[in-house]
């Protein structure tokens, strides 16, 4: 279209020579300031990443450095005489005597001997509650199991108060006013005292791994929450997968496309990103209101995580069955199978490694939720440890939220340390997850 | 515990029957299967199926309304002064007489009348229970026997089976409409409650929420404010606040990884991201109230700043952290998803890479982006264990992110844990918080679904 102008080519050329001269000038002149726009970008991108990484770093080295000091826990060593007087008069041994001896008053007499300067009631006192209150539990439970034990001298360790356990592990400042301080001078005499005997140390603190809540931090333990949490997984896993499994097969292979499965479909994708606190009123309303099932149950726990993580395994699902090429079918079709033996055979077995990590990862977001688990009461004080799917317990998460709350120092570790905890649960159930997608995925 | 061991028993009996019916059928056949219609096996889970399921039908609906009936009975037996008491002091008498049953605490004296109708509740109980077992293993057999009996060569087994199957497979794809539909109607019937009580106009527009309702009328300082815009206003708030944390880090992360990082960065950091997306978020709530609030307050207690120490910044920039990896992994697929022939257009025009990024792809992925903003931003709002633990309890009108403010979800939580009576305008409240939740979430979700959806075939 150019070849209009032919008449004048001379000028034209001179024309374009002198416009794209001005051009690259143009182009050059703006050049520094679009590269450096380009740096500034690109160290935009890199602050974010930077910022997401030190974020994860933050949280990370917080929650350790407060909790690595949870899995220890300060002992300090009694020589207690089981006096036969105190714990068994009558000299018959009985159960039931025997349980409901004073072994407060051992341990009492035992600290009493061992500082026998200590004689004002108040100072008697201060004395006592260096000492946890696990103490003569601990003493009655050898007793009760070992009655020989009686008349004897028993040697043990036995947990100390939570406030020598924070000052033990340095987490209490000696050089504060007495006044602030939750332990008093004669207080940290008494400990420097044992501590020069090697009467009281820092030893792995079990109990944090065997028993359930308490108000005592020393006595506090996870076990409890542990258990609850796998019967609620349990009944998770055994009603989420085997319906969401069914679900996912029959929209992505067996359902027509109707209107009913296309509401289906939007209902699905909707409940996947509905507040999870929204199912606990569900459960709330539902579960314990209209069918009066008993509250504060893994069992409960389970049905209302059943709902919330099925969108996910559903989902998961589909996508894994999608995967199946379909020349899979077409030729168990092609021998004779029906539909639903093609599936069952072929399709289903090769979908299973999408399925199961679809599942782990639904299993893993169940297992780290708290909010719908509060509004159905899973959030009581409960000490027991949880027998069965009908007993009233709590969840790993919950117990976190209850121990965040509580005033105790002490508990401020052991949070720390529970949250370890159920982080390397999730952890591993997502590295299985990635573990299984790379070993048995396949690409058609 | 009985109920337990029946259904052990009746899938004990399933599986005989499955084991008898494939036998029958290997008879039938004359030992050559090729005479019969369908494999052995699906003989066997016929009977298998016709064995159990009718049984476990019946024992569903008996143990549905086992307790309902026999306690209709029982107060019909009642004396008469009794049923006359009216039918709150009813309900108490009979809760006490199931108290009495299950050997709980009785809150009143135990009469002579309680006692026996606590006997006949009991005996009823056992009636019930024996007449559950007989009638489920006689339909267990029976129609296992009968199904046995029916097998014959051309019997068409396979079909049964598959359209049982397939009515199973139907019945579970349904429950998600189920779920939906139980969310809706437990949210709404309780909301239509709470607003016989207190008028939707005060609800939604009104300035003060304090629901503490007097137990007693003359009580003071409980007159139960519900008016929710505080709430709302200390959602909007704190999730705002998570958006400007989120979407900055969340999007220029996404960007640097897909347009600018090598394969090497890419491996790690993104998997790194996605720890952030998999941590408990009551984990996020511990870590806002512990070390996020104390550093915000000690630092604005430097700079000469008053601040709450459960300020709406801690909450809603612990939030944003939490949904970093939620906008980066939506942005990152929506970026990728933008055909590279744009690109290599921006490119041979001589565009910096920053050009192309933010001229071509990011204009081009802007509807998928938007879509996964609008997603994070009902994530934001629904989100619970954070602000319950970082946010405040006291409703408070402001836009200082510096104050304590309170939201919907940490409302809900704190009027529906602990002990609740489901008749106080106090409890229902957090039924019809509910329902706004929900649906301003749905709407949130539609939109953003459909946004996506629509973008996403827009380059297919």
């Amino acid at each position: 279209m150019n070849n209009t102008d032919t008449p004048n080519t001379n000028t034209a050329v001179d024309d374009v020579e002198l416009k794209s001269r001005r051009t690259i000038e143009i182009v050059n002149r703006g050049l520094a300031k679009r590269k450096a726009a380009e740096r500034r970008f690109r160290f935009y991108g890199k602050l974010a990443i930077f910022m997401g990484m030190v974020f994860l770093a933050v949280l990370f080295t917080s929650i350790v450095g407060n909790g690595y000091s949870a899995f220890v826990q300060t002992y300090v060593k009694l020589d207690v005489y089981i006096d036969p007087q105190i714990v068994d008069p009558q000299g018959e041994r009985d159960q039931e005597v025997l349980s409901g001896a004073n072994y407060g008053g051992l341990v009492k007499s035992t600290l009493r001997s061992m500082f026998p300067e200590v004689k004002s009631r108040r100072d008697k006192k201060a004395l006592y509650s260096l000492v946890s209150n696990g103490a003569s539990y601990d003493i009655r439970q050898r007793v009760m199991e070992n009655p020989e034990l009686i008349g004897q001298t028993l040697s043990l360790w036995v947990p100390a108060d939570d406030d020598v356990d924070m000052l033990m592990k340095g987490k209490m400042d000696r050089d504060a006013p007495e006044s602030d301080r939750r332990l008093k001078d004669k207080q940290l005499m008494w400990i420097d005292q044992l501590a020069e005997q090697n009467l009281i140390e820092k030893r792995f603190n079990t109990t944090f791994f065997t028993a359930g809540d308490s108000r005592d931090p020393e006595l506090a333990g996870i076990w409890g929450a542990a258990v609850g949490s796998f019967l609620t997984l349990i009944v998770t896993l055994a009603l989420s997968f085997p319906i969401g499994v069914a679900a996912a097969v029959y929209l992505e292979e067996f359902a027509p496309k109707n209107r009913l499965t296309d509401i289906i479909e939007v209902n699905i994708n909707n409940l996947a990103a509905v507040p999870s606190i929204v199912f606990g009123l569900l459960g709330l309303a539902v579960f314990i209101n209209f069918f009066g099932l008993p509250r504060s149950a893994p069992l409960i726990g389970g049905l209302v995580l059943t709902l919330m993580t099925l969108p996910t395994i559903i989902i998961a699902s589909r996508a894994a069955l999608k995967s199946v090429p379909p020349s899979i079918r077409e030729a168990a079709l092609g021998v004779g199978a029906s539909p639903q033996q093609a599936m069952i055979y072929h399709v289903l077995p090769l979908a299973m490694p999408g399925i199961l990590t679809g599942t782990i990862i639904g299993m893993a977001q169940a297992l780290g939720e708290t909010a719908p688990l509060l509004m159905i009461g899973m959030v009581a004080f409960i000490v027991d440890i949880p027998s069965g799917v009908f007993d009233p317990s709590t969840v790993l998460p919950v117990q976190i939220f209850l121990w965040a709350d509580s005033p105790e120092r002490a508990f401020v570790e052991r949070t720390s340390a529970a949250i370890m905890v159920l982080l390397t649960f999730l952890i591993a159930m997502n590295a299985l997850a990635v573990v299984l997608r790379k070993r048995f995925e396949r690409r058609w | 515990m009985q109920a337990f061991t029946l259904i052990i028993v009746l899938l004990m009996l399933s599986s005989v029957a499955y084991y008898l019916g494939r036998k029958r059928a290997f008879a039938v056949a004359q030992g050559n299967i090729r005479k019969l219609h369908s494999l052995p096996l699906y003989y066997g889970l016929y009977a298998a199926i016709w064995c159990g399921i009718p049984a476990l039908l019946i024992f569903a609906v008996w143990s549905a309304f086992e307790t309902t009936i026999i306690t209709n009975l029982v107060v019909a037996d009642l004396p008469e002064h009794i049923r006359s008491l009216g039918p709150d002091r009813l309900n108490l008498v009979v809760n006490d007489i199931k108290n009495l049953v299950s050997g709980n605490i009785v809150s009143s004296e135990i009469s002579p009348e309680m006692q026996a109708a606590a006997d006949h509740y009991r005996h009823l109980q056992s009636i019930s229970h024996w007449l559950l077992v007989v009638i489920a293993l006689a339909i267990a057999v029976g129609g296992g026997s009968f199904m046995l009996t029916k097998i014959k060569t051309k019997q068409r087994a396979r079909n049964a089976v598959e359209s049982f199957l397939t009515i199973v497979l139907i019945a579970c794809s349904s429950i998600a409409i189920l779920t939906t539909i139980g969310i809706v109607l437990s949210v709404l019937f309780e909301s239509i409650r709470f607003f016989k009580a207190v008028p939707i106009s005060e609800f939604i527009f009104g300035l003060t929420w304090s629901p503490q309702t007097a137990i007693r009328a003359d009580q003071v300082g409980s007159s139960g404010a519900f008016g929710a815009v505080p709430l709302f206003t200390g959602t909007l708030l704190i999730s705002f606040i998570a958006m400007l944390v989120a979407v900055p880090i969340g999007l220029m992360s996404a960007i640097y990884l897909s347009e600018y990082a090598g394969p090497k960065l890419r491996a790690t950091v993104k998997p790194l991201l996605e720890i952030l997306a998999g941590i408990p978020t009551v984990v996020y709530g511990f870590f806002a109230a512990l070390i996020v609030a104390p550093f915000i307050r000690d630092a604005g207690g430097i700079l000469g700043l008053d601040v709450a120490s459960e300020s709406a910044l801690a909450a809603g920039l612990v939030m944003g952290i939490m949904i970093i990896p939620f906008v980066s992994s939506l942005s990152d697929d929506v970026i990728n998803a933008v055909p590279q022939s744009l690109r290599d257009g921006a490119y041979g025009l001589g565009a910096t890479q920053s050009e192309t990024i933010r001229r071509v792809i990011f204009p081009a992925a802007l509807p998928g982006i938007v879509g996964g903003i609008l997603l994070a931003v009902s994530r934001a709002i629904g989100e619970t264990m954070i602000v319950v633990m970082a946010a405040g309890l006291a409703a408070n009108l402001t836009a200082n992110p510096l104050e304590a403010v309170t939201t919907v979800t940490v409302q809900i939580v704190t009027l529906l844990t602990g002990d609740q009576e489901f008749d106080s305008p106090k409890t229902l409240a957090a039924f019809a918080l509910g329902l706004v939740l929900f649906t301003v979430t749905l709407v949130l979700n539609v939109i953003a679904l459909h946004v996506v959806r629509k973008y996403r075939e827009q380059y297919e």
